[in-house]
């Protein structure tokens, strides 16, 4: 009977993660919250939650760095816009900010890129390591009419955040790892064959790839990570006149649709 | 005189009050005087399938419709959806955040949209081919590429948890396959069921029998996911409210209930142990 196998889970829920001792204590994965772990900073101790050790501190920065490289006050991003119209019309700071995360989570920026193009790495290094060359398996992705997450970009043709990023990758020790030249020899096949620019997506998901996460850890570790830019911008349309946060007038909906009929008609 | 920046749209348009070009005087979707005529004149679920569809649906598709919105209402405190805007009321949260939270559990893969949405893909690569539809729900995966959504772990459409369908779920497929096409989905699926579940030996959920409806109402995956996510609404909200009411007293603390495997103990007491 396939109920049975929901028994053994209905009153217990055995566990590695950690548990709150209310009143008492706080196990994380094996250590005291606040006392073996208290020294990190949240970041810090949000990997550790998501991989269940302590990454080391040049990985902790690393990421550190991703967060802050991409925290941009500005509501013409599309989730920032979202945390901007709900301080616009005075909703609460976890609504407007917790929706403006949760479309972070799309198809043209954020979430999907990003686990797409480690997965695109972690593919490509396989292939690689069976023998094949690294631009067969660009052009086989691309027959196959795929797009190539962390190349091109939708709004800019050059990116901003690529030289920052670089610069912490020396900085904390990351600069020559396997998947990050694979990274530029990926660019520059496609620039010389299709033109293509390289967004920061490939350098973060490659940097990625060279600390060894899972795409789950990677998705978990950076849904958070626009969210410093959310809060001002909830704030400045919070203090300004409600409502007035690029209004829409009727005329700004440019109609192509069907022309007017009657409902009996 | 439109700003700089527009929206555009295929579906809906306003025309402005003369005093106030942010206020509509009148407002048409899909070519129909909204507050002239759709109102005073349709059903809610009429006016449904006009803006998903574009076209007055026929009344037997509004009634479908209407009866799988009956359906999904309200599917109980176990499901995770409905659980999840409990845990919101309970604490007497933000209405919105109670139904946020049914929203993204409802989202799942595991009687979710996302289970939904593959499901009426495969309709799409399917049909009413059961050897195709016996292939394809042991491997649905579109491609072999990670994604945001993990891989699904049941064939979609079909409860791993489950012995036979519930009373509840029969009779839910029989009533609607009344008000369905004779040759389409709902009734495929009411003939296939049983056939099915013995393949995979677990029965259907409420995923095939939403996803074959949508399919007979002529919806796509998105459509019907964006509808399933709504129309499960109400009993999330109702729940909600009904457990702010109660009282976090009377609602589950699961605490006693989690077992640490691995508890290394109070931290003084380790430090002392261990002659630290």
């Amino acid at each position: 009977m396939n109920h049975e196998q929901l028994l053994e889970t209905e009153s217990h829920w055995l566990t590695r993660i950690g548990k709150a001792f209310l009143t008492e204590r706080v196990v994380m994965h094996g250590k005291d919250l606040h006392h073996e772990l208290d020294h990190l900073e949240w970041l810090h101790l949000y990997l550790y939650c998501i991989l269940g050790k302590d990454p080391g501190e040049n990985v902790a920065k690393m990421l550190n760095s991703y967060w802050v490289g991409t925290s941009y006050p500005d509501p013409s991003i599309w989730p920032n816009h979202v945390a901007a119209l709900a301080g616009s019309v005075r909703t609460t700071p976890s609504l407007g900010l917790m929706a403006g995360l949760s479309i972070s989570e799309a198809s043209i920026y954020g979430r999907r890129p990003e686990v797409r193009a480690l997965d695109f790495f972690y593919r490509a290094g396989k292939w690689c390591d069976e023998g094949g060359m690294l631009a067969d398996f660009v052009d086989h992705e691309k027959s196959l009419g795929r797009i190539l997450y962390g190349y091109g970009r939708p709004l800019a043709t050059t990116d901003e955040r690529i030289a920052f990023t670089l610069d912490k990758a020396k900085e904390y020790g990351f600069s020559e790892g396997r998947y990050l030249k694979m990274a530029f020899s990926v660019y520059e096949h496609l620039n010389t064959t299709y033109g293509y620019s390289m967004n920061v997506a490939a350098v973060h998901a490659a940097l990625a790839a060279d600390m060894g996460f899972s795409c789950e850890e990677y998705q978990l570790i950076l849904t958070p990570c626009f969210v410093a830019g959310m809060a001002p911008c909830f704030r400045d349309t919070k203090s300004r006149r409600e409502g007035s946060f690029f209004p829409i007038r009727c005329e700004s909906i440019v109609y192509h649709g069907r022309e007017k009929r009657d409902w009996e008609g | 005189m439109p700003s700089d920046y527009v929206y555009h749209s295929d579906f809906w348009f306003e025309e402005p009050e003369e005093s106030n070009p942010f206020a509509a005087k009148a407002s048409y979707c899909h070519g129909y005087d909204v507050y002239g005529q759709v109102i005073a004149k349709a059903g809610w679920f009429e006016y449904l399938l006009l803006m998903f569809k574009g076209e007055r649906p026929r009344p037997d598709e509004a009634v479908l419709l209407e009866k799988l919105a009956l359906v999904l209402a309200n599917q109980g405190p176990k499901e995770a959806s409905i659980r999840a805007a409990m845990n919101g009321g309970v604490a007497a949260t933000n209405h919105s955040s109670a139904l946020m939270s049914a929203l993204a559990v409802g989202s799942g893969l595991y009687g979710g949209s996302q289970e939904l949405e593959i499901c009426i893909r495969l309709w799409e690569e399917c049909g009413q081919d059961v050897d195709r539809w016996k292939s394809r729900l042991q491997a649905p995966e579109e491609d072999e590429r990670a994604d945001i959504w993990p891989a699904i772990e049941h064939p979609p459409g079909f409860d791993p948890n489950g012995d036979q369908i519930p009373t509840t779920l029969l009779q839910s497929l029989e009533l609607l396959v009344q008000f369905a096409p004779k040759d389409g989905a709902l009734h495929w699926l009411q003939k296939q069921r049983g056939a099915l579940e013995e393949f995979f030996g677990c029965p259907i959920s409420i995923t095939s029998v939403a996803a074959a409806a949508f399919v007979d109402l002529g919806l796509d995956r998105d459509q019907g996911s964006m509808l399933y996510l709504m129309l499960r609404l109400p009993g999330a909200a109702v729940h909600a409210l009904e457990q702010r009411k109660m009282g976090w007293k009377k609602f589950p603390f699961y605490s006693s209930a989690i077992e640490l495997e691995d508890d290394p103990g109070p931290f003084k007491q380790r430090d002392e142990e261990g002659g630290r």
